[in-house]
């Protein structure tokens, strides 16, 4: 199973690339276990995310082609 | 002239079907403030008075710089030093002598936040900062206000619409519901340390203005509950539904009393930055000279005998502070950490010039690391 990895702002940095895609993930917990791994940096960011658009708040399953965005908020003015 | 304003200024906008003669009414008797009059301020500013909003208010403490000219587009060389809520008043009033401009020279602040907002119908967050973006949500959630929010960075802005109940489902949503928690300042990015490209504030700016505008005639689809971003390098454009978070709700203080005691700055700037570990404080001991103080209750043990300090418990520590020697840095200790942290919020609260620390793990710690 594959799903679709979207960054913005500074998360791009970390990631290196705004998609990406990765595999063998079930849900958001697995994908935020992945993600410190792949990338450690990401642990000290806070950032929230959405599954196909939608925010959530709380562990979410993914299915296949699903699109998760990592969405940093920005202060600037 | 029609009620109080001119319909030849208006002419383009009247014609269409979704604004007409009514919409420019509701326009001229709305009533919008806009936080910052910055790089999201300055185009949103703008195209509310063009388009003949009744009563617009500026709030801003700042003064106009040379690195600003570059996306604030409302001053000009001969405005550098003058303060930004003016000058934007100025040019606005220039723009259009029909509408109500007024300026608040000013940083919102929990004191004057509810009392500037509740004369208003709508709020535009235009600020460049956490503490007051999260200032501003609370605010507008507690007076039931709708708030564009609008922020960027580098080549990507944010704009969204929060506390606007959505028509149908009766829900609406705020800030907290996006971002719960602000950001570690240590990993918080500002347009002052890595820079925005200057038409991205006039593209989000604008968007906010737009929103405002669609919500004051009640036309079109209002992005409440949701959020817009753009990236104008890859020329994408994503939109993001949101839904409420209680525990993020939680968090919102729940009246006025609350909020006006809730420390925004402290909040966005969390105390671990403040906090030292007893292998550094060790150090410092033996480095530097230092003012160090017990808030610990009277009766509390154990007693210290390790190093001088002075004794002002947490309870008296609000009229105590004052005999605090500010000349050393600081270190306050309790038994385990957690009433030196409070303290700590008192005291750089009353004195932020100050470099002041609290003991992690307070004395418990201590002892511990001192076998």
């Amino acid at each position: 199973m594959e799903i679709n990895l979207l960054s913005f702002g500074q998360i791009v940095d970390i990631t290196g690339k705004p998609a990406l895609k990765l595999s063998g993930i079930d849900n958001t917990d697995d994908l935020s276990k992945k993600l410190i791994e792949l990338f450690p940096l990401l642990k000290s960011i806070k950032f929230s995310v959405a599954v196909n658009k939608q925010v959530i708040q709380k562990n979410t399953l993914l299915n296949q082609n699903d699109t998760v965005a990592l969405l940093p908020p920005f202060s600037g003015g | 002239m029609d009620n109080n304003y001119s319909n030849s200024r208006y002419q383009k906008q009247m014609l269409l079907k979704e604004f007409g003669k009514e919409g420019q009414h509701k326009l001229s008797l709305a009533k919008v403030l806009v936080i910052g009059a910055g790089g999201l301020g300055c185009p949103a500013l703008l195209y509310l008075a063009a388009a003949g909003v009744g009563t617009i208010g500026i709030v801003d403490f700042d003064l106009v710089e040379i690195s600003n000219l570059q996306r604030q587009v409302l001053y000009t060389v001969a405005d550098i030093g003058k303060p930004k809520a003016e000058t934007a008043a100025q040019k606005l009033k220039a723009i259009n002598p029909e509408i109500q401009i007024v300026f608040y020279n000013k940083q919102i602040s929990n004191e004057n936040a509810l009392e500037l907002i509740t004369g208003y119908d709508l709020v535009i967050d235009g600020a460049d900062n956490y503490p007051t973006r999260y200032l501003v949500n609370d605010a507008c959630v507690l007076l039931n206000k709708p708030l564009v929010y609008g922020a960027v960075l580098r080549f990507e802005g944010q704009v969204g619409v929060f506390n606007l109940a959505d028509p149908i489902s009766k829900i609406k949503t705020n800030y907290r519901d996006l971002f719960p928690n602000p950001p570690d300042p240590a990993y918080n990015f500002s347009c002052n340390d890595i820079g925005v490209i200057g038409v991205l504030p006039g593209i989000i700016g604008t968007m906010q203005a737009t929103e405002a505008i669609k919500i004051i005639l009640g036309i079109g689809k209002v992005l409440h509950n949701g959020m817009i971003t753009y990236n104008a390098l890859e020329n994408s454009f994503y939109q993001f539904d949101i839904s409420p978070n209680e525990e993020a709700f939680m968090a919102i203080p729940k009246d006025t009393p609350a909020f006006l005691t809730f420390n925004y700055e402290w909040y966005c700037n969390p105390m671990h930055n403040f906090e030292i570990t007893v292998e550094f404080f060790k150090n410092l001991l033996s480095t530097e000279q230092l003012t160090i103080v017990d808030v610990r209750e009277h009766h509390e043990f154990p007693i210290v005998d390790d190093f001088i300090f002075k004794k002002i418990p947490l309870s008296e520590f609000e009229t105590g502070i004052f005999s605090i020697s500010r000349e050393n840095k600081i270190v306050l200790f309790c038994h385990s950490g957690k009433r030196s942290l409070k303290a700590m919020e008192i005291f750089r609260s009353k004195f932020p010039e100050v470099e002041a620390y609290s003991l992690q793990g307070g004395m418990l710690a201590w002892e511990k690391y001192k076998k």
